[in-house]
């Protein structure tokens, strides 16, 4: 008798041991982060540093013990910039790598084409790319942590009529950035006003030089300053160009080009030009009391000191796209999509490099336009200037 | 007024030399085999990508110009020997496709080996533009014509008075006739090969410093030069200045004059009148008559 | 002939079994995604094949006419709210214009010209469709709204029921493509089969000779161009409904090079052969994704070798190998 019991108990004692463990194994399971990037090809300069930071901000929360005694486990793919690769990819990150949240698309063409995937599989996702029509109208499982290129019109045309300029020659590369932030800056103009837009040329992408461009803005009559809205090589050659040409016009680019690599470019025939950028660019300028400064501080020593490359504007993006989305999961207590996604949707004050985010129902990026500070370049170096 | 369309030849022109010397490769390996070689564009690459990476080294600059140059040209030797000619039974669009798939391969590597950003090369004289009737002129600009000018003046010599030359022309002419006659006509595809690399790595040189380098420039340098091949006839060395040029010239004046949007367009509607209007490109009929 | 016939049909049968049991061996509905889209990219393919095997032309802007297709589709029932079957119809048909004027003062030349126009007319559809953002949503692309059959949606992300069974949208999407990609086959080899096709394989044969005994080579010869276009056509606007969103990317060059890449790989002239090409070349950056940064490096590689050691491609060569050791073990039998 007593030896059934001591039996019986001795195979109960066995079988909640491992259903123990297995619920410990269960526990233990990592928190799987998807993320599709253009880690290759003309976006790569986006995608590159967004992967190089996830990569190492994945592992160094691992090393602190993951996230809700959970570690983080990035599953990652190369969109090469295409669009539909990048569905594809997402629908392989949601359907069979059965990934909690995603951080990733680093173009807005990319992120795009995963959002009806995402809405329907609802799984929350933080794009990485810019514009506008991401977040407006608002989709219930998309957030993104860029500043919309629209914001970045404004800033840049605000700062033009505080300098006494209204008439802006505008030139735009035909790539998705370009393109949208062209349409945006003729958007904001108008909603603006006392300001207007007096020419308007592109270039794409794989153009080598753009001096008849700049020749036709330079003789429109009246134009008092240039804006570029463009990213990747063809900004550089604009400026040189520009520099070229002799044109004595206050100069303006978009935050596309804010990264030291352009500096190297574009040489000293940056000199002046104008741009909005995140403070990632001048953290030494910040002000002590700026609740932004340590991170970016940090953010700019650890990748540096990490990867021997100087950081990216772009690389923030993911930084805070991860941040926010460990935030959201810790917040919720949980990985259960709806929760996070409801907790991501309530973040208010979260400090990040970008900016200071504060989600909304109505608002799935939660930044103002004054997260973008208005830089010059001076001795081959950035200045803030507010 | 003047002074816009001198600026805009300027560019055209510049560019447009450019183009040229890749058409002029595209055009020697067509010759030789009837291969439309997409990977003429990595040789341009690999020329400006060597040279910044081994002057970024120390290397001094007219060392790693040569040092370059000689990579592509092994690089063209290595592609004719090690991928075109296993596959001599092969359709010609067989071989193409192979030089695509070459093409990926020495972008992927490149891309390993130098990474994926844009790399800067100094002009290699002054940075101070010429003024010339109002308009802007890059020092660098009179670099690629004038690179340009003595390659062709060189290939020419080469094609008319040596016996090389001759060779591998009588073998774009009739490949059976030539091996009659005692030409090694391997030996000739193989010398075609790298001739092309080395035009397409020095024109890579001479217009990193305008464009910048990177992995995948060869690209889009690339395919305008095969469109400057096609707009000269595809098989015309004359055609290949020409319809490079012409290309270079029509881009500029279209982003100046009608609309930089549709400037690429325009450049490629170009060979669609060519093919409707002077069938054998502007200047193919002529050489097939000559032979 | 009637032999040959028969060789085909047997080729169209296999096909069908393989395409109807894939879903056995697929439990995740991103597979059949991929499937789908397999099945969608080679029914392009096949029409590719037409041109290229039994006209003898290459065409490097097959892409521009998929993705005009894919566009003329996605603006007439997303934009304008038409429905999808009248608005592939009339794709189809704007592009058979456009590769009727382009190919027909092309292809009374002889050469390889056609490769030449038709780059620079997939190259003019895509800048097109990048820069005319009004319309096409400009390179940030656009959605598409499902396909629809008098007023039935199909949708990835539905449930259907066929024949008393639930099935997943996803499973369907990929029955309906299987389906577009046998009819695509069958038209195909109907069209080899008829007087058509026979005035065609004398083209490749010897052109002069064709003329000779009286075939219109030009007219044979564009009117093959058309339709290939016209497969790239539809195939696109079903792809662009199946995707739900499309960027001017599936016009483009590189595009195109893919396409007739998976010709060429598969086994030009091969109706079956380059299908196998389409699945290896859409499967391989899967396959590779892992490999990051070597992908590239990779894929090159893979082309290359394959191109050099199969120069016939893929399904040529494993029928003349295995037509070898049949024949040598007969031999040995003797």
């Amino acid at each position: 008798m007593f030896k059934t019991i001591t039996r019986c108990a001795s195979k109960f004692v066995a079988i909640a041991a491992v259903s123990l463990l297995a619920m410990n194994v269960h526990a233990a399971d990592p928190i799987r982060i998807g993320s599709f990037l253009s880690v290759t090809g003309p976006a790569s300069f986006l995608g590159d540093p967004e992967l190089k930071t996830l990569q190492m901000y994945v592992e160094k929360i691992n090393e602190k013990g993951g996230v809700l005694g959970r570690q983080l486990e990035l599953v990652h793919y190369d969109d090469a910039g295409n669009a539909s690769k990048a569905r594809n990819f997402a629908s392989r990150l949601i359907r069979s790598d059965r990934v909690d949240i995603i951080v990733g698309g680093s173009t807005t063409g990319a992120t795009m084409a995963a959002v009806p995937m995402v809405e329907q599989a609802r799984i929350p996702f933080i794009s990485l790319a810019g514009a506008v029509v991401i977040t407006t109208p608002v989709k219930e499982w998309v957030f993104k942590t860029p500043q919309s290129d629209y914001m970045a019109a404004v800033r840049i045309l605000n700062d033009m009529k505080t300098q006494g300029l209204s008439k802006v020659g505008l030139i735009s590369g035909t790539g998705g950035f370009g393109s949208s932030g062209r349409e945006q800056t003729l958007k904001a103009v108008k909603e603006i006003g006392g300001i207007e837009v007096v020419g308007d040329e592109t270039y794409s992408g794989s153009d080598t030089d753009m001096t008849a461009q700049l020749t036709n803005l330079r003789n429109v009559k009246g134009v008092d300053t240039i804006l570029n809205f463009g990213f990747g090589q063809g900004p550089a050659i604009v400026t040189r160009n520009y520099d070229q040409l002799g044109i004595e016009l206050p100069f303006y680019q978009s935050h596309g080009v804010a990264s030291d690599g352009f500096l190297e470019l574009a040489g000293d025939s940056a000199e002046g030009l104008r741009l909005p950028a995140s403070p990632l660019l001048v953290p030494e300028s910040l002000p002590e009391s700026d609740p932004q400064k340590p991170v970016v501080e940090a953010y700019k020593s650890e990748y540096e000191e990490r990867w021997d490359a100087k950081v990216s504007t772009f690389g923030a993006y993911a930084y805070d796209g991860l941040m926010l989305a460990v935030a959201a999961i810790e917040k919720a207590g949980t990985t259960d999509k709806a929760a996070v996604r409801e907790a991501l949707e309530s973040i208010q004050g979260h400090v990040g490099v970008t900016g200071t985010f504060n989600m909304s129902a109505d608002d799935h990026n939660g930044l103002k336009a004054d997260s973008f500070r208005i830089l010059e370049v001076r001795d081959g170096s950035w200045k803030l200037i507010n | 007024m003047f002074s816009e369309f001198l600026q805009y030849l300027f560019t055209g022109i510049t560019i447009g030399a450019t183009y040229a010397l890749i058409a002029l490769g595209f055009t020697l390996i067509y010759n030789a085999s009837h291969v439309i070689n997409f990977a003429q564009g990595e040789f341009l690459m690999v020329g400006g990508m060597a040279t910044v990476s081994l002057t970024a080294m120390g290397v001094p600059m007219l060392l790693a110009v040569v040092l370059a140059v000689i990579l592509a040209g092994v690089l063209g030797i290595a592609l004719q020997r090690l991928a075109i000619a296993p596959a001599k039974n092969a359709d010609v669009v067989t071989l193409i496709i192979i030089t695509i798939g070459a093409s990926i391969f020495i972008r992927g590597l490149a891309q390993l080996v130098w990474g994926k950003e844009y790399h800067v090369m100094a002009n290699f004289s002054s940075d101070e533009p010429i003024q010339v009737f109002g308009a802007v002129l890059n020092t660098q600009s009179l670099w690629v014509l004038g690179v340009g000018a003595i390659l062709v003046a060189v290939l020419v010599y080469f094609f008319t008075r040596t016996l090389t030359g001759k060779a591998i022309l009588a073998t774009s002419m009739n490949k059976d006739a030539a091996r009659l006659v005692g030409i090694r006509t391997q030996v000739v595809l193989m010398l075609a090969f790298m001739v092309s690399a080395l035009l397409g790595s020095i024109a890579g040189i001479v217009v990193a410093p305008i464009t910048f380098t990177s992995y995948d420039i060869g690209i889009i340098l690339g395919l305008k030069g095969f469109v400057a091949a096609a707009i000269g006839g595809l098989g015309s060395g004359m055609g290949a200045v020409v319809g490079g040029l012409a290309l270079g010239v029509v881009e500029a004046m279209a982003a100046g004059y009608l609309s930089s949007d549709y400037k690429d367009a325009v450049a490629f509607s170009m060979i669609l009148l060519v093919l409707f209007f002077l069938p054998r490109g502007l200047f193919g009929a002529k050489v097939v008559e000559r032979v | 002939m009637a032999q040959l016939s028969q060789f085909r049909l047997k080729g169209l049968l296999i096909l069908a079994i393989v395409i109807f049991a894939v879903p056995l061996f697929i439990t995740n509905p991103f597979h059949y995604g991929l499937a789908t889209q397999i099945a969608l990219i080679a029914g392009a393919v096949v029409g590719l094949n037409l041109l290229v095997g039994f006209a003898g032309q290459i065409s490097l802007g097959h892409a521009g006419f998929f993705g005009l297709g894919a566009y003329f589709s996605a603006i007439t029932t997303s934009t304008y709210g038409w429905s999808a079957i009248p608005a592939l119809v009339v794709g189809a048909i704007g592009v058979a214009i456009i590769a009727w004027v382009v190919g027909r003062p092309i292809l009374r030349l002889k050469g390889h010209y056609l490769s030449m126009a038709t780059l620079a007319v997939g190259f003019i559809i895509a800048i097109i469709l990048n820069n005319e953002r009004e319309i096409t949503g400009g390179p940030d692309g656009m959605p598409v709204v499902p396909f629809d059959v008098f007023g039935w949606e199909l949708s990835p992300f539905g449930q259907y029921t066929l024949f008393g069974m639930e099935i997943s949208g996803d499973l369907a999407w990929y029955l309906f493509a299987g389906v577009i990609l046998l009819v695509a086959v069958w038209l195909a080899q109907n069209l080899i089969d008829s007087p058509i096709g026979r005035a065609l394989r004398s083209v490749h044969g010897s052109e002069v000779a064709a003329s000779v005994v009286g075939v219109n080579t030009a007219k044979y010869k564009s009117l093959v161009f058309v339709i290939s276009a016209v497969y790239a056509s539809v195939m696109g606007a079903l792809y662009a409904h199946y995707q739900g969103f499309v960027t001017p990317a599936i016009a483009g060059f590189d595009f195109s090079i893919i396409l007739i890449t998976m010709v060429v790989l598969g086994g030009m002239g091969s109706t079956i052969g380059v299908i196998i090409g389409a699945v290896v070349l859409e499967l391989l950056p899967q396959l590779l994704a892992d490999f990051q940064d070597m992908e590239m490096v990779l894929f090159g590689l893979i082309l290359m070798l394959t191109m050099i050691f199969m120069p016939k491609g893929l399904l040529p060569t494993a029928a003349n190998l295995l037509a070898k050791r049949r024949k040598k073990s007969a031999g040995g039998d003797v």
